[in-house]
């Protein structure tokens, strides 16, 4: 089993911990996700404010922490972001995103690669938030990335695997690097095909903390993940045009 | 004096960051700064001190996808 940066995962899923409707439901979706990562950010603090209680909040998971740059825009800010999380949460791990254009969430590929190289190069762990792209995986591994994720489909937009073309040739390609869909996912039928397609893990947050009930779906999305997975194991049977009968036709009786 | 603190003005007595920090009521709460955008270690604070027109930024562990 591939590993991320030398750590195994008790559950292929990375769940996000923004959006959900109490702190109580957020444990509880955890708790039923089986989830092997929790996601997190930083944002700014007023004295007494609520950061404390969620970091206690987080704590409690007992999961790997990721913190993310969400919402920075240049190599400076991304970088200066990650020493901030660095620090907080004490780990070398950083979700890297740099992001290009503001209806898309489409990551700046270009000031991404750069802050990658910076940030791998001080010691950090990358999990770079990234498109399809071959070329841009190729020059984030160069960059000192050991893990790539791109997106399904736009942060929060829940359209599943957009191009799953590019899915698949982007796993073709890097045979030995860990590889997580981040972004795009909806429900559950789009992760368990993205680890039907090999991938190491799906990263989500909206579908399940936005879901109706979110502790329903964080269990259908452990399901999912276990499903795709035991498929991808199973080396599925390859897609035919014609149909071919699954009942034997000799030894069946003749009568008409 | 008068510095910014996280986008908002802020009339301050202590200049050094530690004393700025205590100042300000976070006391030992797990936060990170940064002084006029550049990230400052917690080790690093008590050798940092702020001027008038600092932009000071503190940030805590928040929830994200």
């Amino acid at each position: 089993m591939r590993t991320f940066y030398g750590t195994e995962l008790a559950n292929p899923l990375m769940l996000g911990t923004a959006g959900y409707p109490s702190p109580a439901i957020l444990s509880e979706a955890f708790r039923a996700s089986g989830a092997g990562v929790c996601t997190v950010s930083l944002r700014r603090e007023a004295a007494g404010g609520a950061g404390q209680d969620f970091w206690a909040l987080i704590r409690e998971l007992g999961l790997p922490v990721l913190p993310n740059t969400a919402g920075c825009h240049t190599v400076k800010e991304a970088v200066t972001t990650a020493h901030m999380a660095r620090e907080v949460f004490d780990t070398l791990w950083i979700k890297l995103e740099v992001i290009g254009h503001t209806d898309t969430l489409q990551p700046d590929v270009f000031a991404l690669v750069e802050a990658a190289r910076v940030l791998s190069e001080d010691g950090f762990q990358v999990f770079p938030y990234t498109t399809d792209d071959l070329i841009v995986g190729e020059r984030l591994i160069a960059a000192g990335c050991e893990v790539l994720m791109p997106w399904g489909a736009p942060i929060g937009s829940g359209l599943g695997l957009n191009n799953e073309y590019a899915l698949r040739a982007m796993r073709a390609e890097f045979p030995e690097v860990p590889l997580v869909v981040d972004a795009g996912v909806g429900v559950p039928s789009h992760a368990a095909r993205a680890m039907e397609l090999g991938y190491d893990a799906v990263l989500l947050n909206t579908a399940v903390a936005q879901a109706g009930d979110p502790v329903q779906m964080a269990r259908a999305m452990a399901l999912a993940v276990e499903a795709g997975r035991a498929a991808f194991e199973a080396d599925p049977m390859e897609p035919r045009d014609m149909a071919e009968p699954s009942t034997p036709v000799i030894g069946k009786a003749f009568l008409s | 004096m008068r510095i910014t603190l996280n986008g908002e003005p802020r009339d301050v007595t202590a200049a050094r960051l530690t004393d700025l920090l205590t100042e300000l009521g976070y006391g030992e709460a797990r936060v990170a700064t940064a002084v006029n955008e550049e990230f400052v270690a917690v080790g690093n604070r008590p050798e940092v001190t702020l001027a008038e027109g600092d932009r000071l930024e503190i940030v805590a562990p928040m929830q994200g996808g």
